[in-house]
């Protein structure tokens, strides 16, 4: 059975009582249909890993300056900001 | 002239022509969304400003006696999940109501340097999550065709505003068919092209190794025309690559081999979509083209495939909607102000996200997650390429296939909703191109009752050339 409250708060999501019991029924019911992929023998066959057939690429280890426009521009859709920085709540205890 | 009735080619010669100017064109445009989006809600939101501005400078340029460009002062529409800079760009989810994008999208960036006119942005499941766009936050589109059925999804407000003349083309994301499958619920013409053939960079990723913007349009020579100015790499995008040159011999009508995947003509298909699926490509068959019964073996695995990679791509992408960078925050609630950091996360995204994107969220944590990635992601990784190999063995025999959009034609407005794996069997001819990265294009073939069909038209990597050529020989074919 899907551990729901145990999945969610993984995925960092807030639910409440009535959600874990939807998802519940509706997560059963998608892992049941794609349980369908056992059935694919599987041996010796390469995962897929790059869409696009791409290897490795790379650009130069370089910052990109921010002009004075773009950073307020950044800034103005951030929740709560303070002179030039994004405001968060504390992450260490007291 | 009725103006909303225009192909790109139509607007280029009354613009050069004189017979309109494009301030008069984006202002007839206007009020028509004005007055047929109350009904079909295919917008979110309109750009008038911007709009009036860039119709005053192709208007310029025509008064100086300039030569314009193919797609210079034709006006578009946009998939919400596509920045446009200084436009809120909302994906439709509640989160970003008030996201104003700081940036332009490459694909932006092309389209307004070639004189394009920027209508607004056009409704989608949120974060292109569905198939129906009953999933938007902001409410549901409807199809033009039939206003008490779904317009197909995630791309259904780019789909039905072509379909509805709110605009001369759009753009949308196909991530498992998200362009095709609207394109044929509304009758227009849709293409997902290869993985890669054009850059993704600001468009609001969804599964990143499946996702393609591209375009849709009234015909085959305006999807082909729009395509031609995004497609490229992009610095931007690592995973975007160049074309490689085209090949010299594209095989003519005469010498054509269609394949058809035996899979795909099988239980579950509606009748009447068969036949008109059949008949387009009868048109071609006519004309000399050979159709051999193929197999694509793994089909029957591809939708759990797709929603287990799809999934887990989702839920690493969703992270960064935490309530802390941009969108809507849990920190500014003050009647439930958020107790410490992790409670910021929880109810930013708990009242933010929709169900949709929740199911899929935690769907992918759980494929991911320690004791699970084998059996789930791994796995499925490996199936993808099986699937893949399916197209390569396929396309050693024949050099198109052609295949049904989706298995049924438009269904009602709350239909599936209750039922997430019966609404992503809507996806089910569609996914797999995804999964193998190759370009595909939809383009209707003809009615079912009163509702579009839409015919599917399948490629190896990069044939885009040999497809559109393809899709104009039948779409020729079938207005004669």
């Amino acid at each position: 059975m899907f551990d729901v409250a145990h999945i969610a708060k993984l995925a960092r999501l807030g639910l409440s009582q009535e959600d874990e019991k939807k998802f519940a029924k509706d997560l059963t019911a998608i892992l049941d249909f794609i349980d369908k992929l056992k059935e694919v023998d599987v041996e010796g066959v390469e995962p897929t890993l790059q869409a696009a057939g791409l290897n490795s690429v790379m650009r130069r280890d370089e910052g990109i300056k921010r002009q004075e426009e773009s950073r307020k521009k950044l800034l103005a859709n951030a929740p709560e900001a303070k002179d030039d920085y994004i405001k968060v709540k504390a992450v260490f205890g007291e | 002239m009725e103006l909303k009735n225009l192909t790109i080619s139509q607007v280029r010669n009354g613009l050069k022509n004189k017979e309109f100017t494009a301030k008069e064109l984006v202002k007839s445009f206007l009020a028509h969304i004005e007055k047929e989006d109350e009904k079909v809600h295919a917008y979110l939101s309109t750009t008038e400003k911007l709009a009036l501005e860039q119709a005053e400078k192709v208007d310029a340029k025509i008064a100086a006696g300039l030569e314009i460009g193919p797609l210079e002062g034709v006006p578009c529409a946009i998939k919400d999940n596509i920045m446009v800079e200084g436009e809120k760009c909302t994906a439709a989810s509640k989160i970003m109501a008030n996201y104003v994008a700081p940036y332009d999208a490459t694909v932006i960036r092309k389209l307004k340097s070639a004189g394009v006119i920027f209508l607004g942005k056009t409704n989608m499941d949120e974060f292109a999550m569905g198939s129906s766009t009953e999933n938007s936050a902001y409410g549901p589109t409807r199809n033009p065709n039939d206003l008490e059925r779904v317009p197909g999804g995630s791309s259904g407000g780019s789909a039905a505003a072509v379909a509805a003349d709110e605009c001369v083309f759009s753009l949308g994301s196909d991530t498992g068919g998200s362009i095709r499958h609207p394109a044929s619920f509304c009758g227009v013409v849709g293409f997902k092209p290869t993985y890669g053939a054009v850059s993704r960079c600001g468009v609001m990723a969804m599964a990143s190794s499946l996702d393609q913007i591209g375009p849709l349009a009234k015909n085959v020579a305006d999807c082909k025309a729009v395509f031609d100015v995004i497609k490229g790499k992009d610095p931007r995008d690592a995973t975007s690559t160049n074309f490689p040159a085209a090949k010299n011999h594209e095989p003519k009508t005469n010498d054509l081999r269609i394949g058809l995947p035996k899979e795909y003509f099988a239980k579950g298909l509606d009748p009447e979509v068969e036949k008109s699926v059949k008949a387009a490509i009868g048109k071609l068959t006519a004309l000399g083209a050979k159709i051999k019964e193929i197999s694509l073996l793994h089909s029957e695995y591809a939708l759990a495939c797709y929603y287990i990679l799809m999934a887990s791509e989702v839920s690493a992408n969703l992270a960064r909607f935490d309530g802390i960078k941009y969108g809507v925050s849990a920190i500014s609630d003050k009647q439930s102000a958020p107790s410490d950091l992790l409670d910021v996360y929880l109810k930013s995204r708990q009242h933010g996200f929709g169900d949709e994107v929740r199911r899929r969220v935690m769907l992918g944590t759980y494929s991911l997650s320690s004791g699970y990635y084998d059996a789930y992601y791994l796995r499925a990784q490996k199936v993808r390429t099986k699937i893949a190999d399916d197209f390569k063995k396929a396309f050693a025999e024949v050099d198109l296939i052609m295949t049904p959009v989706a298995p049924t034609t438009a269904f009602k407005i709350g239909e599936k909703i209750d039922d997430p794996v019966t609404m992503y069997l809507s996806d089910i001819y569609t996914v797999p191109v995804n999964l193998a990265g190759v370009p595909a294009l939809s383009m209707p073939c003809g009615k079912a009752g009163k509702l579009p069909v839409g015919l599917q038209i399948i490629g190896p990597h990069f044939s885009e050339e040999l497809i559109f050529q393809v899709a104009q020989t039948i779409e020729d074919a079938m207005r004669s």
